[in-house]
């Protein structure tokens, strides 16, 4: 069954109980259209600001050298006289229009940003064509407003992408699609006044077929206006199917299901270069664009990054290209690639917080070659939560710690800094450094102000479970520190007898002492398939150094003698007390497989 | 009396002088917008908001650190420094803070800090080679801002060399934390950092204290002089060489002095349970080897 309105007919077939039904959805049905005039041009001046609006001439060739040819121009090279299909050297003749290579890769990430915009506003997208989008409206007259609402948020977030869209919103697809096409700027298209509002458009906005449209043209028909005028009969039967699909069309009668697009969390952006760039300070330049885009399109779905790749094709060296004309097989050898790979702790949105860690990172490590080419990819994820309670107390802003981390890295190095995870092993340095993750710490922040002092009790029930050694008064004593010396220090040992082992007497670090009180000796020996594998026997020793507790180098350092250059055994005054103490409590080990002693730490 | 005219006078006279100056307090507060908060209201820097030591008779003696003020505990080594630090940072880690602690001689144990108590997912470690490194690491994380408490380790680095960092470094660290939560905690052999530390403590220990010997574990003189015999602990007492800290209700005093007694564990090789079962094995040694 045919369902007919006052307006004109419409192929949706459906009995008639559901009549009134169709036409209450087909009131409140709405599609808006993006395109792009002139995509290919608006997506090279993208990346390059300075070449965007109508003022700066611009064509872009295409092809193979030498044989370039125009593909594409803007308003300002069409005024100045530039056509399709002229070679590289007739545009040359052209005074201030400026000539591009075309960019595959620069309209893959403007087509790919327009859906990010179309997705900002609704999750029922419809990709039709590179420059052309199609967006549901279904449902956001309550969140956005009227139809001239809707189109001004999409025009503005189609602008912040870097590209001027016209935007269509009519009541079905291919309306809104024909509007856009014919029409710049905003329009808005009231329903039933499709036919009257198309009528004016040219018929080549219909379709690109040279035939049918030399068919028409012979016809006489040059809007759509005249062609919907035609008789639908008598046009099928000159025609074809294809007659009474463009008699749809051309009255905005055409109605068909969206063809809804899949989202993806992975954005990415790529710039290749005229000119090789090697310093740092103008590839920080192009980053930050890229940056800029790739944020740009992280807002419009709400989204931030979490990892962010950066692969850098370096210029061949000199010698390669040498070695390639002798070689014919290493002519056809990949670019060489460098990857920068920045992982986040917390998701982040800032695009200069993100430059200044990707300068850094390239600071530390940086390409060994000139950079001919940029190809920027962002794994996105939800951004993080401000708060993430009342009662948990503030930290580090992460986005600013994160930079902090980064600078910290690059002065002490990056294995330097970050949290200390202890590894379940028997060995002196039980731990490794991990990286520093403030957004875990967010999260569970509140859970652990409760867990923390639960620690806290549990560490202090470490005394309190060998009742035979410590009484219920020791679990409550703060604990003793103890200070590792990285490395170990070579001491040298005078033990009771052979059989004992027991040292007596310890020197090290020019320190001499002799032992009070002394504990082990505790055997620890373990991973002895490897290389690092260790076999100890540790002591804990009280050491009464007497007066002779202060390091040598310390106390010349202390009297100053070193710069003078003084004989140290004249001197018998000293100025100040020493600060070194007269006795402490030392671990000291012999290594079995190296037989020496070596001093571990001292508690403090 | 005078006439009404010249009270009038008088009282115009006032009045432009009283908008004058209205003018004047408005034009500097401007001047100053962004650098100074408010210009023109007194605060007393002495009041700060304290917080646990972690040690009880040392926060009964010093009221705990305070925060936004640079507190320097000094004393050679073997003196309890790093317990003071250990405990501290426990306490701030129990209450979900975030610490830094910048390590001088990377010299910090995180075994003994995790068997303290220390959450150590919350500690940021940075592990120095140098004095210069961990003063520039200092203020990096001090500018950041956001932390509990920033302790720098400078306890293993000469005196002669803390020695030489110009005081404008020790101006420029109490200014930045200044107003923020932040306690900066400085650990060295001996106090540098003059009239910029709120507070200075100097510490002390006694001989470690050490469990009586298994006279019953062993035949050999030597297992019951070393083997039976565990680490207890060392008393530790602190001096209060200077304070500003300035409780809302209280006035510290100096040269109080306050001393408590850690507990000695081995965390490096597992827990101090794990050293008995040593213990035992290292018996079994000495037989072979006797």
């Amino acid at each position: 069954m045919k369902f007919e309105d006052k307006k004109g007919s419409i192929n949706v077939v459906a009995p008639a109980s559901c009549r009134h039904f169709l036409s209450v959805v087909k009131k409140f049905m709405a599609f808006a259209c993006i395109y792009i005039a002139g995509f290919l041009v608006q997506a090279v001046a993208r990346s390059e600001p300075s070449l965007r609006g109508d003022r700066v001439a611009l064509a872009l060739l295409s092809g193979k050298a030498p044989l370039w040819n125009v593909v594409a121009a803007n308003a300002a090279a069409v005024r100045a006289g530039v056509q399709l299909g002229m070679t590289k050297a007739q545009v040359a003749e052209f005074c201030g229009v400026e000539v591009r290579h075309r960019a595959e890769a620069q309209e893959k990430a403007t087509h790919a940003a327009l859906l990010d915009v179309a997705w900002s506003i609704s999750p029922r997208v419809e990709d039709t064509a590179a420059d052309t989008i199609v967006v549901d409206l279904d449902g956001l007259f309550s969140l956005l407003g009227g139809d001239e609402e809707i189109a001004r948020v999409l025009m503005e977030r189609v602008m912040s992408v870097g590209v001027a869209p016209n935007i269509a919103i009519a009541s079905n697809i291919e309306a809104a699609i024909l509007v856009a096409r014919g029409f710049s700027g905003i329009s808005i298209l009231p329903l039933g006044e499709e036919a009257a509002r198309l009528g004016v458009l040219p018929v080549r906005v219909l379709s690109s077929d040279a035939e049918i449209l030399e068919t028409l043209d012979r016809w006489g028909i040059q809007t759509l206006r005249g062609l919907a005028e035609l008789p639908v009969l008598q046009l099928s039967e000159r025609v074809g199917q294809r007659g009474v699909l463009l008699h749809e069309l051309a009255r905005g009668a055409r109605v068909r299901a969206l063809v809804l697009a899949q989202s993806s969390l992975t954005f990415e952006e790529e710039m290749e270069l005229d000119e090789a760039v090697e310093e740092l300070e103008p590839l920080s330049f192009l980053l930050g664009r890229l940056l800029d885009q790739v944020c740009a399109r992280l807002e419009s779905r709400a989204l931030a990054v979490q990892t962010i790749r950066v692969l850098f094709e370096l210029e061949p060296s000199f010698e390669k290209d040498v070695q390639s004309l002798n070689d014919e097989s290493r002519k056809k050898t990949a670019p060489r690639e460098f990857t920068k790979v920045l992982t986040l702790p917390v998701a982040m949105r800032d695009a200069k917080v993100l430059l200044k860690l990707l300068r850094l990172s390239l600071q530390s490590d940086a390409p060994k070659s000139p950079i001919q080419k940029i190809r920027m990819t962002a794994e996105a994820a939800s951004p993080r939560t401000a708060q993430s309670g009342l009662f948990v107390p503030r930290g580090p802003d992460p986005e600013k710690l994160e930079l902090t981390v980064a600078r910290l890295g690059k002065l002490v190095g990056e294995s330097n800094v970050g949290v200390a995870e202890l590894i379940d092993t028997h060995r002196a340095e039980n731990f490794r450094v991990a990286r520093w993750t403030c957004g875990a710490i967010a999260r569970e922040a509140d859970g652990r102000v409760r867990k923390g002092s639960r620690k806290r009790k549990a560490a202090a029930g470490v005394y309190a479970e060998d009742s035979h050694a410590l009484t219920e008064s020791v679990a409550k004593l703060s604990p003793a520190g103890f200070r590792m010396l990285r490395p170990p220090l070579v001491a040298n040992v005078e033990v009771d007898g052979e059989s004992s082992r027991r040292p007596s007497r310890v020197s090290f670090s020019g320190m001499r002492g002799d032992v009070i009180a002394a504990s082990g000796p505790w055997r620890s020996s373990g991973e002895w398939w490897q290389e690092d594998g260790w076999d100890h026997d540790e002591w804990d020793l009280t050491i009464d150094f007497g007066k002779k507790a202060e390091p040598r180098e310390q106390k010349l350092e202390r009297i100053g003698l070193v710069a003078m250059n003084v004989n140290v055994h004249r001197r018998t005054k000293i100025p100040e007390p020493s600060p070194w103490p007269r006795h402490g409590v030392y671990r000291i080990f012999y290594d079995l497989p190296r037989k020496s002693w070596f001093v571990r730490g001292f508690y403090d | 009396m005078c006439s009404p005219h010249r009270f009038g006078f008088f009282v115009r006279s006032l009045m432009a002088a009283a908008s004058s100056l209205a003018e004047l307090r408005a034009k500097i507060e401007l001047d100053l917008r962004g650098r100074v908060v408010s210009p023109f209201n007194y605060r007393d820097r002495n009041v700060f908001e304290v917080v646990s030591t972690g040690i009880p008779s040392l926060d009964a003696v010093v009221g705990g650190w305070p925060r936004g003020a640079m507190t320097e505990i000094c004393g050679p080594p073997c003196s309890g420094r790093t317990s003071v630090l250990l405990s501290a940072l426990a306490a701030r880690t129990a209450e979900g803070e975030t610490c830094a602690l910048i390590d001088a001689r990377d010299s910090f144990d995180p075994a003994v800090a995790s068997a303290a108590g220390v959450a150590l997912e919350q500690v940021l470690w940075v592990r120095c080679q140098n004095a210069d490194q961990a003063l520039r690491a200092t203020d990096l994380l001090i500018q950041a801002g956001g932390f509990g408490m920033v302790a720098v380790d400078l306890s293993d680095v000469a005196p002669k060399i803390v020695r030489y960092v110009p005081l404008n470094a020790w101006f420029r660290f109490r200014r930045a934390v200044e107003d923020t939560p932040t306690i900066l905690m400085v650990m060295e052999q001996e106090a540098n950092a003059k009239t910029c530390a709120s507070l200075v403590l100097r510490l002390e220990a006694r001989p470690g204290e050490w469990s009586e010997a298994g006279s019953s574990r062993g035949g050999c003189d030597f297992l019951r002089d070393s083997m039976g015999r565990l680490f207890r602990g060392f008393e530790v007492g602190a001096d209060v060489v200077r304070t500003r800290v300035q409780d809302v209700n209280e006035v510290m005093a100096i040269n109080q002095f306050s001393s408590w007694r850690t507990a000695g564990f081995d965390a490096g090789a597992g827990s101090r349970l794990e050293r008995v079962a040593g213990f035992k094995a290292a018996t079994n040694w000495s037989e072979v080897r006797g």
